[in-house]
Formats: C-alpha cells, structure tokens, sequence
C-alpha cells in the first residue's frame, strides 16, 4: 500500500479545512487534505453559496413578478416565468467557480490534495480509499474537519419526495406544493425561494413560534413577510409521516388535531448533525460534548496533536466560525501562541427580510447578569429603507449601562446582511455607544440606523 | 484653599485596623474625586481608598506596611474652598451626586470579600501634574472577577505573541479598553524585559520589593513553623495505579451533578482513615502551654496557590464528608480563594494539612507544618515508572508523598507508620472505602 509523511494532514476540505491548510501551506508547513466530495464543504456545494444563488434567483423573478401587477412606482411588464433547470445550471456554474478557485488556493499554497474517503487506523495515521485505491497518510498532527450533515427524520426517511436541503437546492422543477418540515433559517431560507417561484409553501414547526432561536422583535418582520408572500405557517404543530397514498403530510397540530398537507415535495430541516462515523472515530476514542467532539480554547481534543475545527466541535455551526478556528490552528502548529478570543461570532439569517445577530441578545446579557441599555431604532424612519420600498425592521443595540461598552447589536431588515461586518467590528474593537454614535454613518444609507440605534440608546436620537 | 483629612475608613465589620499596602498617590499629586488614593488591607480583604473631594496631596501620614487604626489620619489634600480639618465630620465638597451614591463613595463598605477592587467608573481617570513620573502600571486584574478584557484584534494579537495575559493588564481605554500603549507599558515595567537588542549586557539594577499584605503574613507564618517546629521528613513512593482506574472509572460514570474526582478526595479520605488510628497526628500543638490538643474532627487544610500568594482554605470535618463531598467543597473553596471571597472562617481551623503542587511537585519536597498543627502531607508528581514485579518490567503509575512531622512531639516510629499507613491506602483504594 502506498504511504505518504506528512505533517499536518486536514480531514475534510470545508471552509474549516480548506482554510486550515491554505494557512498551514503558507505559514511553511507540508499539509495533505482529504476530502471525499469537492473542496468547499457544504458551505460551497451545498450550503451558503448555492442558496444564496436561488435566493437571488428567486428575488429577481418576485421582482419581475411584483412589477407585472399594480404597483408605486407605475413600471409595466409582464408576468415573469422562469426555466428552472437552466438557473440551475447558472447556480452549479458559481459553484464550479468556487470548487476550481478553492482547488487553486491549495495547489498555490503548497497543499496535497487526497481525493477520498479517510479512516483512522490510530491516532496519527489514516487510511485513504481513494479512486486509484488504498493509501496510507501518516501524519505529526492531524486536524479533524469533518463537518455535519442534515438530520433525518425516521418516520420521514430522506428519498423521493422527502428531500433535504441538499437536494432542495438542485430540484429542475417548481414543486406545485411544498411543505417544509422545521421553521429554521434553512427550511425559511429555501421556503421563501420556492415561494417566490410560485410554490404553495407550508411551513411545520414543532416550536411556538419560527426561528425559535431569535427573539419575538426580530421574527416579528419575517412572519409578516411570509404571510404576505402567502406562505402558511404552522407552529406548536409536529410532523407524523406521510399518508398512505404517499401525496400528503400529516402533521398533527397543537390542539391535537391531525391535518393533511397536500406536498408534492416534503423538504425536512429538522437541524443538522455533526459527520462523527465512518472515519473511525471509535478506533481514537476523542473525549465528545455530547454529539460533538470535545476542544479547548485552542481547538486540540482530548488526543495529543489532534485537533478538531467546525461543525464537528458544536454550535454555531457556521463556516466562518470553522474558518477562524483553522486559521487558528494552523497557526498554533507553526508554533505561534494562539487560543480562541473572539468576542463575537456573527450570524446571518438569509430570510425575507434578512436577520443579523452578532453578541449578545438583551436577554441573554440580563442572563450573564449584566445591567443593561438597549434600544432600537426602525427602518421607518430611514430614509434609504423608503426609497427602497423597504421600511419593516430595525437596527438593535445592547450595551453595559454602566460604561456603555457595546454587548450585542440585532438587525432585521432587507439587506442588512452586508451590515453585519460593521457590527461584529464594533463588538470586537470593544466599542462603546459613544463611539458608534460619533463615527459618521455615509447618507443615504441604511447603515445610519446603527448610528442612530446608538444615539437612541443613548437618548438623543436625531431621526426619531 | 484649605485643607482636607481623610482618615482610615470603617473597612469592614469588626475590623479595628488596616495596613497601609500601597500609595497609588505621592505628595504634590492632583487628583480629582474618586481617584484611587491607597490600597489598604486587613486580614480579610484588601480595598481602596478614594478620593471624596479634588485637591492636592500635601502629606502622607503613613509608609506602605505600617498599620493604622481606623480612624486615624492617612492623608492631607489641599482643597479648593474651606477643607474639613477643623471640623471632622464634614463628607467634603457638595457634589451634584444624587444622595444614593454619595455614601457609597465616600467610605467603601465592607467590601470584604474581594482582593479584586471594582473598576473605576468612566468618569474617573487619575489626572496626573504634568512632568510627573508615568503612571505606574497596575499588573494586578483591575476588572471584576471573571469579566473579560477589553482589547481590539491586534492589541489581543500582540498580547499573545508577547505570552502575556491580557487579564493582568490594566485598560486605559474608554470602558477600561485595553490601548497599545498600555501593552507597551506592561511590557516596559514588568520583569520580564522585551531582551536587549543584540549581545548579553550586565544587568545592575537591584529594585527594592516592600515585604507587605498576604505576603508579610506568609513569612511571618512560614518564620513561626520554621523557627519553633523540628522537622522531620519522610518520603516514601506510592503506586497510584489502582487509585487512577478507580478514579477514572467513577469520572466516567459520575452523575450529572457530581464534580470531577481529582486526587485530592482520595487523598482527604485516605487521611482520615489514617489519623482514626493515630489521632496524635490530627492535633494542634499549643507549645506555650505544653498541651497537645487532639481533634475528634478532621480539618483538612488545602494549601492553594493564588494570585496573591498562598492560603489554605480548610475542608471542614473531612471524616463526614464521601469522596464526592469532599471533592465539592474542595472545588467551592479554591474557586473562593482564587476569587479572594473566602471568609476568615474558611481559612483558618485546620488540624492537619495536604500540599500539593500538581505537575510542578517534583520527586520530593520538604513541606513545612502549618503552625500549630503537627503533621502535613505533601504530594509529588505522578509519573509512569517501570517497577519490577518479580518477573518483569511493568509500567506503573507512581508517585512520592513527602510529609513533615512535628518531631517534638510525634516520634519517628509513628511517623513512619503514618505514612505506611497512607501508602496501603492509596494503594490498594478499596481500604478507603472500608467502614470501620
């Protein structure tokens, strides 16, 4: 069997493992990646980048859509049809892009790239089953980057017309009826897509209310989005399996009542789960959280130069979180004294309107025992949100009363995805109210709501 | 202009007087209200002495390490408009505070639990004169306990290149953000110097380090044992091996609510076996009555490292406590002791007393008895060693326990029978959990 000696070998060539040995590559250190699928994980095949194609795809044509009816501004069209297999096809171009880019970034930066399936035979030591067959890696360090997978429910196993978010995102043809089994970011983000392409969406979620995560202000501008794209939403409500016939849901809701939900396709996301079997886990006996692999604060895991990055490790399961955690072990195994210090992970919730969180909620900083100042201020009374037809929402802002140093900052609003960088900057520079409050936000921007939540907050609001 | 007296407040709760720990002021300083003036300590606690009004400082009625009376005269300012020297109660200049806070300010109130003071709010920065020395960098944690530094990105980047906690350096940043230039003062002033550029250089410099606070009470205790107490040492090796399965197994199927078993509890458990048989070991020796106190109760000493130095917070009545117990209360006291919220009764009461210093405990030590008691326990390191069984190198987890005896009063035999006793303990752990 062929061998190879390495010194870092990545498992997995997501974003955790990807970045981890574009970092080790440049930092000197000989690095082979393995990777069963194409480089990029879920995020970049089936994940953030593809669904933020079909998002957009999806946006464009309710554009075209609202347009062809009465509408403000007095434009005339006509009603937008759309061929899907061919957005698709534009979608898995991006996608290629991306997978060819990332393949670029290994090979630029001196990384082997392993196409295959790895097993541990010991801790330091895998076996690879790769297209040309066996191969033997042994390695001084490893990192372990094997990511998550979507859970499947047992009495709605994943096949024909129960779907995932997976093959959510490949589907040729608008379903007619679609329901959706969990009301998460992906089940809405995929939902209000399939929606705006002219589905009849149901949306079944076990919790009181959807986005259980967020608090009630944040949601409040969703639910009413859903509604007026006609999306039917059923909360406190569980999913039971499907009907004899196989062409309905049956879901049983609060009151104990059982409900028929015609589907033609049944997409269940239910969450997602760590990938922790069939790369022999059980022959290394890492010390686990739960489902999860245990690490510190400097990503090693209860083996000896074995570390652990990414969705495998626990929540957030966020590519930019495993990211960081690569760069930063990379780092640690070029012998740079490194250890997790962020303060901030933040969170994009690509719904219709979109959700940022980035720190800490008010509740959750009352929880920590913090004594607090918070105030929002609304897009209604911002004038880019107008112009743009778009007012629901608002910028938040939490922060310690007694020295006004900022905690956490929510937005919910149309676009305010790309404000997130602004707030997770102030949250790390250790920002206080006044700070925000003095940076001169450019007019006419939505970005002036965060200078004015802080303002608020503060209780000199100028717009309000 | 007149003068104001600020005297030693009220610090706590029965406390009668203070120790001048350190001036964070010297004479000729301006400083504004709410400044830090002086850190002062009692047995309990170490606090801050602010400043009630703005002024200079026109005398200083103490050197760091003297004990005042509460009560007394510690400084004079020189004020704007009439002081308070003629008339002692007068709480200084009205301020535009509402009346809540003025109490609180002026006299901090049993603040006792904490060696950590408070951070100073926003408003308050200490105003130096121009042409005075640089503000002399505070190492010790300025947050209050468990709250997180404030620094950017690269300040935090820095820091962890340069191997320094962020946590031991004070901010003087908005919210107490820690700048840049407080890294590059931390780095100036401590001891461990940024290395000179290029070749070795004679150092000279000798700095003078007052003796004061927990420090002083450590070596006046460590000169009470050392001069009084004729030790006696012994160390024997133990092999640990079936202590760590067992410790290991029940770390494994612990219930929810149970802390994690370190050697400790055993060790506790095993001492309490130990000293049912010889209770002469479980005593206080008062010397200037001549009279041996022996304890029916086993109160078991922890000496623990903190940030300030060493204490021993004691587990009280060890012979009622199981494994987990015992383990429980060791966890609430250091936690209580690195925090510096462990009160007088939790660090004083022992009759015997355990040591260890973990990883760092070497093969062997000389621990000294924790006066009055007669008998302490120290622990080295475990380390996998191969030892002969007859036939056979076979690896085993082995570890040294070095314990002193007051020999005035326990002879050898007994000490070496004690410490026989421990190892078959430790060695063969279902003895601990024997009744009877």
């Amino acid at each position: 069997m062929k061998e190879i000696k390495t010194k870092l070998l990545v498992i997995g060539a997501g974003p955790g493992g990807y970045i981890c040995a574009i970092r080790a590559g440049q930092l000197g250190i000989d690095t082979v990646v393995i990777e069963a699928g194409k480089p990029g994980g879920t995020c970049l095949n089936v994940g953030c980048i593809p669904s933020k194609a079909l998002i957009h795809a999806a946006d464009e044509f309710d554009k075209v859509a609202h347009l062809s009816g009465e509408n403000a501004l007095g434009i005339s069209t006509t009603k937008p049809t759309i061929d899907l297999t061919q957005t698709m096809e534009w979608k898995d171009g991006i996608v290629s892009r991306l997978n060819f880019g990332v393949a670029g970034l290994l090979k630029k930066h001196g990384v082997k790239t392993v196409e295959g399936w790895a097993k541990f035979r010991d801790g330091k030591t895998v076996e690879v089953t790769t297209p040309t067959g066996p191969q033997i890696i042994r390695a001084e360090y490893v990192v372990i980057a094997t990511g998550s997978k979507p859970v499947e429910l047992p009495f709605l196993p994943f096949g024909d017309k129960v779907i995932s978010s997976t093959e959510a995102l490949s589907l040729t043809e608008v379903p007619k009826k679609l329901a959706v089994v969990g009301g998460g970011y992906i089940g809405l983000e995929l939902g209000i897509v399939y929606a705006k392409l002219g589905a009849e969406v149901t949306v079944v979620e076990a919790a009181k209310s959807i986005l259980p995560q967020y608090d009630k202000d944040l949601v409040r501008p969703v639910v009413k989005r859903l509604n007026d794209l006609g999306i039917k939403v059923m909360t406190n409500a569980k999913a039971k399996g499907l009907s004899t016939k196989g062409n309905s849901l049956l879901v049983e809701n609060g009151g104990g009542a059982d409900h028929k939900i015609p589907a033609d396709k049944i997409l269940v996301t239910v969450g997602r789960k760590p990938v922790t079997e069939g790369w022999g886990l059980e022959e290394i006996d890492l010390r686990m959280d739960g489902a999860f692999i245990h690490i510190n604060d400097k990503c090693e895991t209860s083996m000896r130069r074995t570390y652990a990055i990414g969705d495998v490790t626990g929540e957030p399961m966020l590519a930019h979180r495993a990211m960081a955690q690569g760069e930063m072990v990379a780092e640690i195994i070029a012998g740079e004294k490194r250890a997790w210090d962020k303060v901030c992970i933040p969170a994009v919730c690509f719904t219709d309107p979109e959700i940022v969180t980035a720190g800490l909620s008010p509740a959750e900083a009352k929880e920590l025992g913090h004594d607090i100042k918070t105030d929002l201020f609304p897009f209604q009374a911002n004038g880019r949100a107008m112009s743009a037809e778009r007012e629901e929402g608002f910028v938040r802002i939490v922060a310690r009363a007694d020295n006004h140093l900022v905690l956490g900052i929510q937005a919910v609003g149309a676009g305010v995805s790309e404000m997130s960088a602004g707030f997770a900057f102030a949250l790390e520079m250790g920002a206080r109210l006044e700070d925000i409050a003095g940076t001169i936000h450019a007019h006419p921007t939505q970005s002036e709501a965060f200078q004015e939540a802080a303002l608020k907050t503060l209780g000199h609001a100028l717009h309000i | 202009m007149g003068e104001y007296v600020i005297k030693l407040p009220d610090v706590g709760e029965g406390v009668a007087e203070a120790e001048i720990v350190e001036w964070e002021v010297s004479v000729g300083d301006v400083v504004q209200e709410d400044a830090v003036l002086a850190a002062v300590m009692t047995d309990k606690a170490t606090v801050e002495i602010p400043s009630p009004v703005d002024g200079r400082i026109i005398w200083l009625g103490a050197e760091p390490g003297d004990v005042m009376s509460v009560g007394a005269p510690i400084i004079k300012l020189e004020v704007d408009g009439e002081g308070n020297s003629t008339e002692a109660s007068t709480s200084g200049p009205q301020t535009e505070e509402p009346e809540t806070e003025k109490s609180e300010k002026n006299v901090p109130k049993k603040r006792e639990q904490s060696f950590i003071v408070e951070p100073p709010k926003t408003k308050v920065e200490i105003k130096k004169p121009s042409g005075s020395k640089l503000r002399k960098q505070s190492v010790g944690p300025v947050r209050a306990e468990g709250e997180k530094p404030v620094a950017s990105p690269a300040v935090r980047k820095r820091a962890q290149d340069g191997g320094v906690d962020l946590r031991q350096v004070a901010g003087t940043g908005p919210a107490g953000r820690i700048t840049h230039e407080d890294l590059d003062a931390y780095f100036d002033g401590s001891s461990v110097a940024v290395g000179p550029k290029g070749g070795l250089v004679p150092n000279t410099s000798v700095s003078e380090v007052k003796v004061v606070g927990l420090r002083r009470k450590i070596a006046e205790k460590m000169s009470i044992s050392k001069s009084r107490i004729p030790h006696i040492t012994i160390v024997e090796e133990v092999d640990m091996t079936a202590l760590e399965e067992l410790r290991a197994t029940l770390n494994k199927n612990r219930a929810e609510d149970h802390p994690k078993l370190t050697l400790l509890p055993f060790l506790m458990r095993a001492l309490v076996k130990a000293v049912a048989e010889q209770p002469n070991l479980n005593a206080i020796f008062d010397d200037e009555a001549g009279v041996v106190h022996q304890y029916g109760g086993v109160h078991i000493g922890m000496a623990a490292q903190t940030p300030n130095g060493l204490v021993v917070p004691v587990i009280k009545h060890a012979e009622a406590r199981d494994v987990w117990g015992c383990a429980a209360e060791v966890n609430r006291l250091a936690a209580a002791s690195k925090a510096g919220t462990a009160t007088r009764e939790e660090l004083s009461g022992s009759t015997i007393t355990i040591t260890s210093l973990g990883p760092l405990g070497a093969i062997a030590t000389t621990p000294v008895i924790n006066h009055p008691e007669v008998a302490i326990l120290g622990v080295n390191k475990m380390a996998v060693r191969p030892m002969w069984d007859g036939t056979d190198f076979v690896p085993r987890k082995m570890m040294n326990i070095s314990s002193s005896f007051d020999h005035r009063v326990i002879d050898g035999w007994d000490a070496a029978v004690f410490v026989q006793r421990i190892k078959s303990l430790l060695e063969t752990p279902a003895m601990i959990f024997m009744e009877g």
